[in-house]
């Protein structure tokens, strides 16, 4: 394959450096950041030497953990339930013909792309409507984990599913076939051929989900009550009032776990399943 | 997941022979199915139900009197001018992003495959984190208090950019950059090169190339990168808080204030609805556009 651009023109320079400042606009924040987490000082614009003063301020503080333990509980129910419905989804609409197929595959697409302000609005509505009519009938219920769980799960399944298409996309469909012809019924084929094989897949999607469930912000602070606070909820409650060098280390702490799920989900969404 | 719509579409055509019943793979679909219908298709018709109804003098919605109020305040001076707000910064964004994600994206996509896989991590690693600490980040940099702000402090001016619109289309564009960066890299890099190299031989300088063959051939992910960006652009909330002030208030900050301080849910209702509407709008024109999945 011949490139269009001869190397070293002009415009091929141009183009690199393009390039490099794009990448030097992507990491510039984070790095300053993350630097200045590490600033001895109280004053978060002026460098006072060396220290990891705010780290321990930030494992002090209760508040955070608090918050550190319903982002996990959060992430982790809504990821392994999302998981399981996602993977089911992308296997239905990528292995059937059902009614309504069509229907389904678009409204799986929404989550991904409404504005997340949207979804947020939708579903305090809808939970404020729902606990209303259940609390005149029964039990009463208000805004909480409950509710936050139920909403991470409803963009999830779109995010697992679309990892798992992917990879179902990929798939030799002779290896089931295979299986089939070695008098392997539907369900054992599925469980010793095609679920080993996409099992990257759902282990990227997983990830995914779980990363997106952690950093989620805006429908978390629209569907929770009172204490039920996440990270980012905390975190943003905390940046609405100015920059401090605490938030500099929670934030730290935060890009990394997300940026560890991401590398995470990507080395098992392009492992190799000796498959393609 | 560039290839996503092709090789899904591949893959039907081949496993024709292993479809099913139909009741199986409605019965596997159906937790899906059931658990979208409740959470997102029936949350999504309250909100437009909640547009029609009325308020009490305290602010509390009323499930009745249904009237078409919150749609004509629409067209309120001070919505009008929050509105047109919101499309001019949604658009500066989109164009900024354009501009810097097409040369990128083309550079990326003329490396080396091992050299092009790394660069692309690299793109996905600020795509996939955390946006909130992101958009954070610019306000640390960006805050008079912050290390940028104290070293022009001492030069003897103030930096002053924080809460005005410059400083929340910098932050927009740093948070949604990489969606026009991967349909557009996902364009170049299947481009048939043979055809560029025929415009060649037949005398066409590199611009008139480019123009009449690279461009054309990229044109419907372009317009998929630009909806990408234009439409969470459009509903930035996050951004607009953390990086914006009272003068840049944009649909977003603005329909969030209305459930919560203004407490007129269904005025917000009605404003969701119209973000809902461009937001339906604009996967409709990438469908036509015949734009691919990223």
């Amino acid at each position: 394959m011949t490139i269009g651009l001869r190397p070293k023109s002009p415009l091929e320079r141009l183009l690199g450096t393009n390039a490099w400042l794009v990448f030097f606009f992507f990491y510039a924040p984070i790095f300053t950041l993350v630097f200045f987490s590490f600033n001895d000082s109280n004053r978060v614009g002026i460098w006072g030497g060396l220290s990891t003063r705010w780290y321990r301020e930030m494992f002090d503080n209760e508040q955070v953990w608090s918050a550190v333990t319903n982002s996990l509980l959060v992430a982790l129910i809504s990821t392994i339930v999302s998981t399981v419905i996602g993977t089911a989804v992308a296997i239905a609409l990528d292995r059937y013909r059902f009614r309504g197929d069509r229907t389904l595959d678009g409204l799986l697409y929404l989550p991904i792309i409404i504005p997340d302000v949207t979804m947020a609005v939708m579903l305090l509505i809808f939970f404020a409507r729902a606990f209303e009519i259940i609390g005149t009938i029964g039990p009463r219920f208000q805004l909480g984990l409950t509710s936050i769980i139920l909403s991470h799960i409803a963009f999830n399944i779109s995010f697992v599913a679309v990892v798992v298409r992917a990879r179902l996309g990929q798939l030799d469909p002779r290896l089931e076939e295979a299986a089939r012809d070695l008098y392997a019924n539907g369900w054992q084929a599925f469980r010793r051929v095609t679920l080993p094989l996409i099992m990257p897949g759902v282990l990227g999607g997983a990830l995914l989900a779980l990363t997106i469930s952690l950093d989620d912000v805006v429908v978390t602070a629209f569907v929770s009550g009172p204490g039920s606070t996440t990270l980012p909820v905390y975190v943003f409650g905390l940046v609405k009032r100015g920059v401090s060098p605490l938030i500099n280390a929670i934030s730290t702490v935060m890009l990394l776990a997300s940026i560890t799920l991401v590398l995470g989900s990507l080395a098992f969404q392009r492992g190799t399943g000796d498959s393609s | 997941m560039a290839d996503l719509a092709d090789t899904t579409a591949i893959a039907h055509h081949e496993r024709d022979a292993l479809v099913e019943s139909s009741r199986t793979g409605f019965l596997v679909a159906s937790p899906a199915y059931i658990y979208l219908i409740v959470f997102f298709a029936i949350p999504f018709l309250i909100v437009i139900v909640y547009s029609f109804a009325s308020r009490s003098p305290t602010g509390a919605t009323r499930l009745e009197n249904w009237n078409f109020d919150s749609y004509i305040k629409l067209f309120d001076t001070v919505v009008v001018q929050v509105v047109s707000r919101s499309v001019w910064i949604a658009l500066v964004t989109t164009v900024i992003c354009l501009v810097l994600a097409y040369p990128f994206a083309y550079y990326l996509a003329t490396r080396d495959r091992r050299i092009r896989n790394v660069l692309l991590v690299l793109v996905m690693i600020p795509f996939w984190s955390n946006f909130l600490v992101r958009t954070y980040a610019w306000r640390f940099i960006l805050s008079n208090e912050g290390p940028v702000g104290t070293a022009v402090e001492w030069m003897g001016f103030q930096l002053n950019v924080l809460f005005t619109p410059t400083a929340v289309i910098i932050g927009l564009v740093y948070g949604f950059l990489p969606f026009m960066i991967l349909p557009l890299y996902a364009a170049i890099e299947r481009l048939d090169w043979r055809l560029v190299e025929a415009a060649r031989d037949l005398y066409a300088d590199g611009w008139t190339a480019f123009r009449n063959v690279t461009l054309p051939l990229t044109k419907s992910d372009i317009i998929a990168g630009s909806l990408l960006v234009f439409v969470p652009s459009l509903g930035a909330y996050v951004t607009d808080t953390i990086l914006g002030g009272a003068k840049t208030e944009v649909l977003g900050t603005f329909i969030v204030r209305q459930f919560q301080a203004a407490r007129n849910w269904p005025f917000g209702s009605a404003l969701s609805v119209v973000l809902m509407a461009v937001m339906l709008a604009a996967v409709l024109i990438r469908t036509r556009t015949g734009a691919r999945e990223v």
